[in-house]
């Protein structure tokens, strides 16, 4: 599956498309950035509750594939602005986070 | 590819949200030269909880890196307080990093045990008050 797939899924509100090709390979739920950046898995989508500057910087360094922003915490639009840039995919949702990452896990299996 | 690669890094110790600039610029010069892409991340990862790091307990720092052929070595150093307990710093989970860091999601005190975890091998020279350096070596 790709980032693509879940743009038309549906399930989540694009904010930044990023890079659509780019395959989405697990889920990963965490909001320290500390254990993120440790157990992160390559190409994962990462679903958290932190939403500053530093989680894209985890996200590009860590080759996240997407970030699902999770309980209707948004990226504000200097954040957007630099996920746009470096073409990372960025969602956001109003559900929790256990929820946003099953549906991701749903639509993997 | 001949002679080593060697990049010089400023880390600002006043600014966290520019923390990672440099681990950015380094892992887009790897992939520039074609690096595998796992030695890309391990380094990008290790080297961002230095930079990271520096910016919390150091007020900043200079970060070398030297490519060579079989090699990435990542030299971090800083003036900063120094550390008084490296062993006890090693451990997952022991933090000294101040609340208003804790808040932005860093702080778990996974920073050392995560450079250690990626690099093939770390190196810790720290003298209270003088200051530390930290030296990885990720090979390719």
């Amino acid at each position: 599956m790709t980032v693509q797939t879940l743009i038309e899924s549906g399930l989540f509100k694009a904010e930044v498309p990023g890079s659509t090709s780019r395959s989405i390979s697990k889920v990963f739920c965490c909001d320290l950035l500390s254990i993120a950046m440790g157990k992160a898995p390559e190409n994962g989508a990462w679903v958290t509750v932190m939403g500053n500057k530093n989680t894209l910087a985890v996200a590009s360094l860590a080759d996240i594939s997407c970030i699902v922003l999770a309980e209707g915490i948004r990226f504000q639009d200097e954040e957007l602005e630099c996920a746009r840039k470096e073409q990372i995919a960025v969602f956001s949702t109003e559900l929790p986070v256990f929820d946003a990452g099953l549906k991701i896990q749903e639509l993997l299996s | 590819m001949g002679d080593n690669l060697t990049f010089h890094y400023m880390i600002s110790g006043d600014d966290f949200t520019r923390a990672g600039e440099a681990s950015s610029d380094l892992k887009n010069k790897l992939k520039m030269i074609g690096a595998d892409n796992n030695v890309i991340r391990r380094t990008a990862i290790a080297m961002y909880e230095g930079e990271i790091n520096m910016v919390i307990h150091a007020g900043g720092g200079e970060i070398t890196v030297d490519i060579s052929q079989d090699n990435i070595r990542i030299v971090l150093a800083d003036k900063g307080p120094g550390i008084a307990d490296v062993e006890k710093a090693m451990q997952k989970g022991y933090s000294t990093a101040p609340e208003e860091v804790r808040a932005l999601g860093f702080g778990a005190g996974m920073g050392l045990p995560n450079m250690e975890k990626y690099t093939d091998c770390m190196q810790i020279d720290s003298e209270l008050g003088v200051g530390t350096t930290v030296t990885m070596d990720i090979h390719m």
